[in-house]
């Protein structure tokens, strides 16, 4: 393997990981216990629904140099508030086409449904995002120097 | 023989005049000329003299549903917050509305800013405006002291200047491409309803950059807001835009830096036209009140055409209709959620 091949496989993104208290961070949380191995490139921020997390708070996750975003929430039909993922979905679904539109690479931005008891499927989802991520590279479109 | 302005121009004037005189409402927002030609002033009349003033042209480009929560706001009896509302019907407002003004009213009405009750609704339909800087533009940015409209035509007048111009190809990006001229609601209509227009390539502008590649999109992008000066020239000229504290002026979190470093530039416009979701009704306002000449309208015509795509519905079409980022239905696509593809693959 050249060296250059090396770093690439050795780089971890930084993935910053909106996850709803009710679902998936507590399934985030069985993956650990049950000890399903994924990359440890997620940085989790606990929200209370996925209906809490904004354009805005997506971007500013970008902005601070994150090179993915995963939001995930509890699956269509049980959100702890009955409603906020549905309004959610609409929100996302428009969002990631915008954020396409202007030029931000397909796989940056994810959306995911996990639900409190799917521990390995959180960690297929982290696996899958890191790949995703992994292959585009470093963010840089968005990304403020400070 | 006078033209179709001119004759809105009059009866504009009549029908505001005689609301005025009746006291049916206490003020009348319009436009009357300015200083400078092809730039119309948004006007509000208060007395039944000050409806002369009013005036009808291809250049009322400001979308003039954005002065309505204020106005009404300030007709109301001062109170303190927590005070009671005041009892009684308030004072009404009487305006100008063409389609997207009044589709931009709808969504104030939805969006609990100003009460369908107090307002007395003048409705035309557009021809659609024209955009001065498509006008500057043809005449090499000569100077322009008078510009005489006729029909279909312009007559641009300057220091060694005299050039008839079409109408119909100075007209605003929006207004080309717009299906719905007619207002949706209104109290008194001037001249017709003209229906709805056919158009068969309406986002054509978007497809062509949908059609990019992603780094395309990215350079196309960037580009177009390069000269933004961040004035929000932009953001104010929109009748969306009400928040008391716009996410630009949040300290904490600072959502977006202050100065015009592109990747706040770029953050700006995203979240800007992200705000407008499912509530822009392609007024204009926005990239008329541009100084650089950014056509950020692009940015908010791209989220019309995916909610319409996804959802079916447009804003402000109807009171009855919710605002379609604002509802849900149980089987609303969800293609685009990872557990959801990845279960799509796996099948
Ligand atoms: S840009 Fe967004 S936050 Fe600012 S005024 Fe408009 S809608 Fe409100
Ligand atoms: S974003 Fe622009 S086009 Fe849309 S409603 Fe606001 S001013 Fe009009
Ligand atoms: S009006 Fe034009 S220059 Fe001003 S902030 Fe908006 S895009 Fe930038
Ligand atoms: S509580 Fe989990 S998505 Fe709403």
């Amino acid at each position: 393997m050249s060296d250059i091949a090396k770093k690439q496989a050795e780089w971890q993104p930084k993935i910053i990981a909106f996850l709803c208290n009710w679902c998936s961070y507590a399934g985030a949380d069985l993956a650990g216990v049950s000890r399903y191995q994924y990359p440890p490139s997620l940085r989790i921020v606990r929200v209370p629904c996925s209906g809490r997390v904004s354009a805005n708070m997506i971007l500013d996750a970008l902005r601070s140099g994150a090179d993915g975003v995963l939001v995930s929430g509890c699956h269509p039909g049980d959100c702890h508030y009955i409603s906020g993922n549905y309004y959610a979905r609409r929100r996302f679904a428009v969002l990631k086409r915008f954020l396409e539109f202007v030029g931000i690479e397909p796989d940056r931005v994810n959306f995911s449904w996990i639900s409190a008891s799917e521990g390995e499927q959180f960690a297929e989802v982290a696996t899958e995002v890191t790949e995703r991520v992994k292959k585009l590279g470093p963010a840089r479109h968005l990304v403020k120097e400070f | 023989m006078t033209t179709a302005n001119e004759r809105i121009t009059q009866e504009l004037r009549q029908r505001a005049r005689q609301l005025l005189e009746s006291g049916q409402v206490a003020a009348f927002v319009g436009y009357t000329s300015g200083s400078m030609p092809m730039v119309m002033q948004p006007f509000v009349a208060r007395t039944p003299e000050e409806t002369d003033r009013l005036e009808w042209n291809s250049f009322c480009v400001l979308n003039l549903a954005n002065y309505l929560p204020a106005l009404l706001k300030s007709l109301e009896p001062p109170r303190r917050p927590g005070d009671p509302p005041p009892e009684g019907p308030l004072p009404k407002v009487g305006v100008v509305a063409t389609g997207c003004w009044s589709r931009n009213m709808v969504v104030q009405i939805q969006e609990n800013q100003v009460q369908r009750e107090r307002l007395v609704i003048i409705g035309i339909s557009s021809r659609g405006m024209v955009d001065r800087k498509k006008v500057l533009g043809l005449v090499g940015h000569a100077d322009v002291t008078s510009v005489k409209e006729d029909d279909n035509s312009l007559l641009v007048k300057g220091p060694g200047l005299e050039q008839e111009i079409n109408r119909w190809d100075v007209i605003r990006d929006n207004c080309a491409c717009c299906v719905h001229p007619d207002p949706v609601i209104f109290d008194h209509m001037i001249g017709d309803l003209k229906g709805e227009r056919k158009l068969g390539e309406r986002f054509k502008q978007v497809e062509e950059i949908e059609n990019m590649s992603v780094q395309a999109r990215w350079e196309w992008f960037t580009s177009e807001i390069d000269s933004c000066i961040r004035c929000y020239a932009c953001r104010n000229a929109c009748p969306l835009c009400y928040c008391p504290t716009c996410f630009v002026d949040d300290s904490r979190p600072q959502w977006v830096g202050k100065s015009i470093e592109p990747v706040d530039t770029a953050i700006f416009h995203i979240i800007r036209a992200y705000h407008c979701a499912g509530r822009c009704t392609d007024c204009g306002s926005c990239e008329s009140a541009c100084p650089m000449g950014i056509r950020m309208r692009i940015l908010t015509k791209k989220l019309q055409k995916d909610v319409l795509e996804l959802y079916g519905t447009e804003a402000g079409m109807s009171l009855d209709t919710p605002l379609p980022l604002s509802t849900y239905k149980l089987d609303d696509p969800q293609d685009f959620v990872l557990t959801e593809s990845l279960k799509g693959e796996k099948k």
